[in-house]
């Protein structure tokens, strides 16, 4: 191990940080403090063996080209939701819906920032601190140091009409840092969509917390941008009886760093967390990185890590997934699971399953795989009479199947399985 | 239908031949039996015939209604009528029986050029077939094989058959893992299917299969290569025997 002291950045100064209200200013401040301690992640940092954060961290953005759509509908678009328009990581009003519904308070962060009483004051940085033991994350204290935009919203009921996050990317050098606060009363229910690229780079932290007995589910398709990169942070408290379920799909993006802290400390909760990610190497450089930690401490409560990865032409994909049990966490069920499927000989996975477990009654395991298409199957498939491409994209969407079965909502899985299709054919070959 | 013309066949990975001059034909709405002793190229030939990687052809030729099979892709010998219905059925876990088969029926008719089957005839089609073999629903929505018991997967084989509806059909120990009532159900199915149109090749350990499809013709295989041919007669020979005095007879070295 390496035990030199990592250079740490000079702490970002107050004039560098966003004009906020006291409660903010303060909270950017103990981020700022928080990130000068811990320092900016090296290569050296375990947790950052297999992505290299360089490019993260420098000072200006690579350029990222605008992908284009071709006037293609976005993913999302037939489904009746309340829409929050950024675009290269500003809010875009005219673009938006009005920022109310029934059971919803909403407000655009730099409006809550401003306010010197605010709600969003406990949770702000909040959930994201707590989230920095045992595995510091710096990129999310830098992050709520110097977080622009973003919405705060406080679900008082339960509400049917999904709020969807659209992050439009349309300055090939935009450099974006969005932060998200989701409060969810007792007995709440919220759905959260999110998709686009949102920036050339972009930061962005969501800090969800779960009241006894909501339900926060989240779906998020991350953009067909294939220069972009982006380092996001989902920091959930979940409370009794809470249910989280979040499902992320990437296809295409040069660099991605999901990192989801899942913080169960109610009874009888619930935390699901899983992605599917494609990547083509041919098409532009792919690699991708989930990194999980979910924290049991409570009883009965069950927690899921269910991440697949197809990777084709040097792609490459990463997984680190920990469940740690405190003590006394009894009746804990948790399982991870973490596969690939390389579609050739050059694409690359890596796998760092970890079970740290301080209680002993408990149910806890994970499953790590990297697998070629099942041959026997694809000849199974076409001696019925089904062509090669067509039977590999079917074992591809059923290798995926498990992913997004964590999806609750049918027409959002279907318009998901619809997106994943549509990519399969499009990369045939 | 089908003609098997002094056909050879090695393993490609090694240095193996396994089959080693087959000679071969099978008429229309005729049902030919092979039955043979373990590890003489039986299943191999059925490989072969429907295109599985692996096996290299150095001599010899197969051809359906004309056409040469060998130079063709597995899903272009389904698409031409050919069908095998596998010893063991492969499990695909995440894609629905239904889906399967729909997308398969689809696809040959398109590789046909014919009009795709719309999914409200498709769901009466396939209702139909499955009533009659007493497949339920369940089984329908189900992934492909798993969890299916070795009798289910066997009737799925034979709903498969009849959804394509083949001109071609190799069973391949269609019987293995099958109790009796069970064999009588897929027994029944495949009979269900014989017309003046359609083949079948029965590969077979045992005899008690072809007393519930009844072949017009029986063949011996050994070594690699038919070794005996006769009627139904041939099976009962087998059943009484054994495998021994026939090769003895025929001087093959089991």
């Amino acid at each position: 191990m390496n035990t030199a002291p990592k250079k740490a950045p000079a702490l970002i100064s107050a004039d560098a940080r966003p004009v906020s209200g006291a409660w903010a200013a303060e909270a950017r401040a103990d981020a700022a403090a928080r990130l000068a301690d811990m320092g900016l992640p090296t290569r050296r940092d375990e947790y950052w063996k297999w992505t290299r954060p360089d490019s993260l961290i420098s000072a200006t953005p690579d350029m990222a080209e605008v992908f284009d759509y071709e006037g293609e509908s976005l993913v999302f678009h037939a489904i009746d939701r309340l829409k929050i328009v950024f675009v290269d990581g500003v809010f875009d009003a005219d673009a938006s819906d009005e920022l109310d519904g029934e059971g919803l308070e909403i407000e655009r962060l730099a409006s809550a920032a401003g306010k010197d009483i605010h709600w969003a004051k406990d949770l702000y940085g909040v959930l994201e601190t707590k989230g920095q033991t045992p595995v510091v994350r710096p990129l999310a204290a830098h992050n709520t140091a110097m977080a622009t935009d973003g919405v705060v919203i406080r679900v008082t009921g339960k509400v049917s009409r999904p709020v969807s996050l659209i992050y439009q990317h349309k300055d090939a050098n935009s450099d974006a840092i969005l932060h998200n606060v989701v409060r969810l009363e007792e007995g709440a229910k919220l759905t959260l969509l999110e998709n686009g690229a949102a920036a050339a780079r972009l930061s962005k932290v969501t800090e969800v917390d779960i009241g006894p007995g909501a339900e926060f589910h989240h779906v998020r398709a991350q953009g067909r941008d294939h220069d972009r990169q982006a380092v996001t942070h989902m920091f959930t408290r979940v409370d009794t009886g809470a249910v989280f379920k979040s499902f992320t799909m990437t296809v295409n993006g040069k660099l991605t760093r999901n990192e989801c802290i899942i913080d169960i400390v109610g009874d009888d909760a619930i935390a699901h967390v899983a992605g599917a990610a494609l990547g083509d190497g041919a098409a532009g450089d792919f690699h991708h990185d989930d990194t999980v930690f979910v924290t049991h401490d409570a009883v009965s409560c069950e927690s899921r890590q269910v991440f697949k990865k197809v990777l084709k032409n040097g792609a490459k994909g990463v997984f680190q997934g920990k469940i740690l049990v405190k003590p006394g966490a009894q009746k804990t069920d948790g399982y991870q699971k973490s596969q690939s499927l390389l579609l050739d000989d050059d694409a690359q996975f890596l796998a760092k399953p970890e079970l740290e477990i301080y209680a002993d009654d408990v149910a806890c395991s994970h499953g790590s795989t990297s697998g070629a298409i099942d041959e026997e199957a694809l000849f199974y498939l076409r001696s019925r009479g089904v062509p090669t491409h067509i039977a590999t994209d079917l074992l591809v969407l059923a290798f995926l199947a498990d992913a997004i079965e964590e999806i609750e909502d049918e027409a959002v899985a279907a318009e998901i399985i619809d997106r994943l299709d549509a990519w399969l054919a499009r990369r045939r070959g | 239908m089908l003609k098997i013309n002094n056909l050879h066949v090695k393993l490609e990975e090694e240095d193996k031949r396994i089959l080693k001059g087959v000679d071969l034909e099978v008429p229309a709405g005729s049902v030919h039996a092979i039955m043979g002793p373990n590890g003489s190229g039986k299943s191999t030939l059925s490989y072969v015939l429907s295109g599985r990687d692996g096996y290299e052809v150095t001599e010899g030729g197969a051809t359906l209604d004309g056409e040469d099979l060998l130079d063709m892709d597995p899903e272009e010998r389904a698409a031409a009528g050919l069908f095998l219905a596998f010893q063991y059925p492969v499990e695909i876990p995440g894609v629905g029986n239904m889906t399967f088969l729909r997308t398969a029926v689809n696809a040959q008719r398109k590789a046909r050029g014919e009009e795709e089957m719309s999914a409200a005839d498709f769901l009466k089609f396939i209702r139909a077939k499955a009533k009659e073999l007493k497949i339920d629903a369940d089984m329908l929505k189900r992934p492909v094989n798993v969890g299916f018991s070795g009798g289910e997967k066997k009737r799925n084989e034979i709903l498969q058959m009849a959804m394509l509806e083949p001109k071609m059909c190799i069973l391949d120990e269609t019987d293995s893992g099958l109790d009796v009532d069970a064999m009588k159900l897929v027994s029944e199915g495949v009979n269900a299917l014989r017309n003046a149109g359609r083949s079948f090749l029965v590969i077979t350990h045992y005899q008690r299969l072809l007393d519930h499809i009844k072949p017009d013709v029986v063949h011996i295989m050994a070594d690699g290569r038919i070794v005996k041919s006769g009627g139904p007669e041939l099976a009962l020979e087998v059943e009484n025997n054994g495998y021994a005095d026939i090769l003895a007879e025929m001087e093959v070295e089991a």
